[in-house]
């Protein structure tokens, strides 16, 4: 049955038509409706891992015991599991094994822009790149022939645009691949120095035959076009960008695998037209190749190494017809992202910003904290950086930064990467201030489940971390909770946590707004004859607070009543519309 | 038949996720070729968000560009005006009234455009203006703006009501299936 699938869903199904056994990934904006979409398969196991090392390391288990497997994360997830993919290229594997990355041109949800395609070159592994749903699901399938036929894991590659379009598909059922029971191999799995470097040979040969296969592969195909004088080598999203502008003119070298590159497929091709042009998102990865063979050819001489592409960009770039529009003559004010109304973040932010600390923050919603009003967080890097430098940040500068720095962590960043930080702070002894900003679940992704929760990736009970007892543990003497709807507390630990001369923890907790089971109480509003003007409630930038003729003014639509606002009141104008009695 | 283009603008978590899949549904089921591309991920935190719906005998791209969309669906007005010039010369805006400050207008350093409608029509396009959160909540709930926006946008389709009402059932969970009837009908008739 045709049906319209995003293109993470559609991932997902090829995956599990494939026969995945195991699947453990790390949620990243955009690759996370792949693992989401695999846990409602009963016949898959799934899991939200503690971070993408553990992911990807989990799903070379399942491979070594014969199951297909799984693991996905986003671009910069691909970094912190960059350690053990270098290597599962040596060892190869037993069950296929297939890792999905998902770029982020455009930078919609995400610190950095980088090509993840440089990985599949440098850790010497084939990389498939769909581009649309139905790709996605075909190449996701094949990818397990291609692992277990040429003995390695092969990258999925998406970027937003795939991952996040909805395209027909047509699905199939799900096979079970044959077992591939385990067998001992010490030479094949062992990596020490003496087995690594007689395994490094497979590896080169082994990119030889990808690189035979890509030739023929139907994955890299040729459409012809009527006009010779300019032929177009794409990929992914970049490809449906050329097709919108350019139809059946040009012809177009459309590759699905960008890795190992079928280098005489191109030698033909650039030979049958004029001018060879590389059309590509982010890094001029195909034209850098291109170029090594000694082909001339255009790209990033006129496309932009930055952001999305779009129809209009590319036709431009190629001199055909660019659509226009009208823009409004007016100034429209920006609408960044915020911190929702009632998001327990924002008290806590408050207290920071009030305090005039220095904060270092971390990845997750609360990296909102940044933005206007409260301007809190002076830094951010990448998944438990904030932990780890704030240990430096103290180490430089002593007694003048130890009593007005914080460190802030969400509860699943601080599994995923924080806690090693917080052994290091507790080993090596600086002053530091650790604020583990707790809303019981993984939140900017859109509400995943993770060790610190109680709860599975199917919402079952799971496990669930202490995370006092896990700072304790570690030898924290100084760990203490606070509600972060009430300023008054949150003031006075962030003051006494400052001012010990110890390390210290403060688990600022309360579930994430949004969450189904949290019981809102009803919206506030404002009496306008008590109200003063004065302002005071609209520095804490909640979104349902505006300031209408001189006087603050709730949005009922959007107010869950959490009554910051109201503690920042010294005239008693905020009053609750639940009904009395 | 040429690809013809659907923006749906408005402020994160406004709901327009459903919007996309009732239209996607709707169109798929006419035999048309759909993509539909929506936002995920950090600006849904109450920011800015764009679904581009497309459909025709064969799409390529999955986004819509300046100057390209038959229809912009607006939840906000001030979205509609930010994404105007996406629209195409005699195409149709179909937005509610409503007003979200965004957060530069909360601080006070920036002011929220009066008139919006008005300086639409004065740059030439067509804008249908309807108080949807009005009408959602006389049809039992304010998040139902979505369907009393799709009940609007109907009006401009060539298409039977069966197949839209076919859509609703498809997409809507039947607990709340009359009260999005009745939004849709709402947004229809205004």
């Amino acid at each position: 049955m045709k049906q319209l699938m995003l293109g993470n869903a559609a991932a997902a199904r090829g995956l599990y038509e494939a026969g995945v056994a195991v699947v453990s990934s790390y949620p990243g904006t955009p690759s996370t409706e792949i693992t989401e979409e695999l846990a409602k398969y009963d016949e898959v196991y799934s899991e939200w891992a503690p971070n993408e090392k553990v992911a990807m390391e989990v799903a070379f288990g399942a491979s070594l015991a014969g199951k297909r497997s799984f693991c996905g994360m986003k671009h910069v997830g691909l970094n912190v599991a960059a350690d053990p993919l270098f290597t599962v290229s040596y060892t190869g594997v037993n069950g296929g094994m297939v890792i999905a990355v998902a770029d982020d041109a455009g930078m919609h949800s995400s610190q950095n822009e980088q090509d993840s395609r440089h990985y599949a070159r440098s850790a010497k592994l084939p990389m498939l790149e769909p581009a649309d749903s139905a790709e996605a699901l075909a190449f996701a399938k094949q990818a397990y022939e291609i692992s277990e036929t040429f003995d390695c894991p092969v990258l999925l590659k998406m970027c937003t645009r795939i991952a996040h379009s909805q395209s027909v598909v047509e699905t199939g059922e799900r096979v079970e691949p044959q077992a591939k029971p385990y067998e001992k191999n010490i030479a094949k799995y062992v990596m020490t120095p003496a087995n690594a470097i007689r395994r490094h040979p497979h590896v080169d040969e082994r990119m030889e035959k990808l690189a035979a296969f890509a030739e023929t592969s139907a994955l890299n195909r040729v459409e012809e076009g009527t006009d010779h004088a300019t032929g177009i080598i794409t990929s992914s999203t970049s490809y449906q960008y050329v097709k919108e502008v350019c139809g059946d003119r040009f012809p177009i070298l459309k590759l699905g695998m960008v890795w190992p590159l079928p280098e005489q497929k191109i030698r033909d091709f650039a030979a049958s037209v004029t001018t060879l042009t590389v059309v590509e998102e982010l890094d001029g990865f195909i034209e850098t190749y291109v170029r090594e063979l000694g082909i001339p050819c255009g790209g990033k001489a006129f496309f932009p190494q930055l952001g999305e592409f779009s129809q209009n960009l590319v036709a431009e770039k190629i001199g055909l017809p660019v659509h226009k529009g009208t823009a409004l003559d007016e100034t429209i004010p920006p609408r960044p992202p915020a911190m929702c109304a009632g998001c327990p973040h924002r008290g806590m932010f408050y207290t920071l910003s009030r305090n005039k600390c220095t904060v270092l923050g971390d990845i997750g919603c609360y990296t909102l904290g940044a933005a206007a009003p409260l301007n809190a967080i002076e830094m951010t890097l990448c998944m438990g950086a904030s932990v780890s430098s704030i240990h430096g940040y103290n180490k430089a500068l002593g007694t003048q930064s130890e009593h007005k720095t914080v460190a802030v962590i969400g509860d699943s960043t601080f599994m995923h990467s924080g806690m090693t930080g917080l052994a290091n702070i507790a080993y090596n002894q600086s002053n530091s201030t650790v604020i583990i900003l707790d809303n019981s679940i993984t939140g900017m992704t859109g509400h995943q489940q993770n060790p610190t929760t109680g709860y599975n990736i199917k919402g079952d009970p799971a496990g669930k971390i202490d995370l006092e007892a896990l700072c304790h543990a570690m030898g924290f003497r100084r760990v203490r909770v606070v509600d972060p709807y009430d300023l008054d507390a949150c003031d006075q630990a962030v003051r006494e946590e400052l001012a010990a001369d110890e390390p210290s923890v403060i688990i600022s907790r309360r579930p994430c707004a949004l969450l189904k089971y949290v019981k809102h109480k009803a919206p506030l509003r404002v009496d306008p004859d008590k109200c003063v003007g004065c302002k005071s409630c609209m520095r804490i930038g909640c979104p349902a607070l505006s300031f209408k003729d001189g006087k603050a003014r709730v949005d009922a639509t959007l107010c869950v009543g959490c009554g910051v606002c109201s503690q920042l009141c010294k005239a008693g104008a905020f009053e609750s519309t639940a009904k009395e009695g | 038949m040429e690809t013809k283009n659907i923006m749906i603008v408005g402020v994160g978590g406004q709901g327009s996720l459903l919007a996309s899949k009732l239209l996607g549904h709707l169109l798929l089921e006419q035999g048309y070729d759909v993509k539909v591309s929506e936002v995920h991920g950090m600006s849904q935190r109450g920011g800015s968000v764009v679904t581009y719906v497309r459909y025709g005998d064969k799409v390529a791209s999955p986004v819509i560009d300046k100057g390209e969309a038959d229809y912009i669906v607006s939840f906000e007005l001030l979205e509609a005006a930010r994404w105007m010039e996406y629209l195409k010369p005699g195409g149709q805006i179909v937005t509610s009234t409503q007003q979200i400050d965004p957060m530069p207008v909360i601080t006070g350093a920036a002011t929220y455009p009066e008139n919006l409608v008005e300086k639409m029509r004065t740059a030439g396009a067509k804008v249908d203006a309807l108080d949807c959160l009005a009408l959602a909540e006389q049809a039992g709930s304010v998040k139902a703006v979505n369907i009393v926006l799709m009940g609007r946008l109907s009006h401009y389709f060539d298409l039977p009501e069966e197949a839209w009402q076919k859509s609703l059932e498809a997409m809507v969970p039947a607990k709340f299936l009359e009260l999005n009837r009745k939004a849709f009908a709402l947004g229809k008739n205004a």
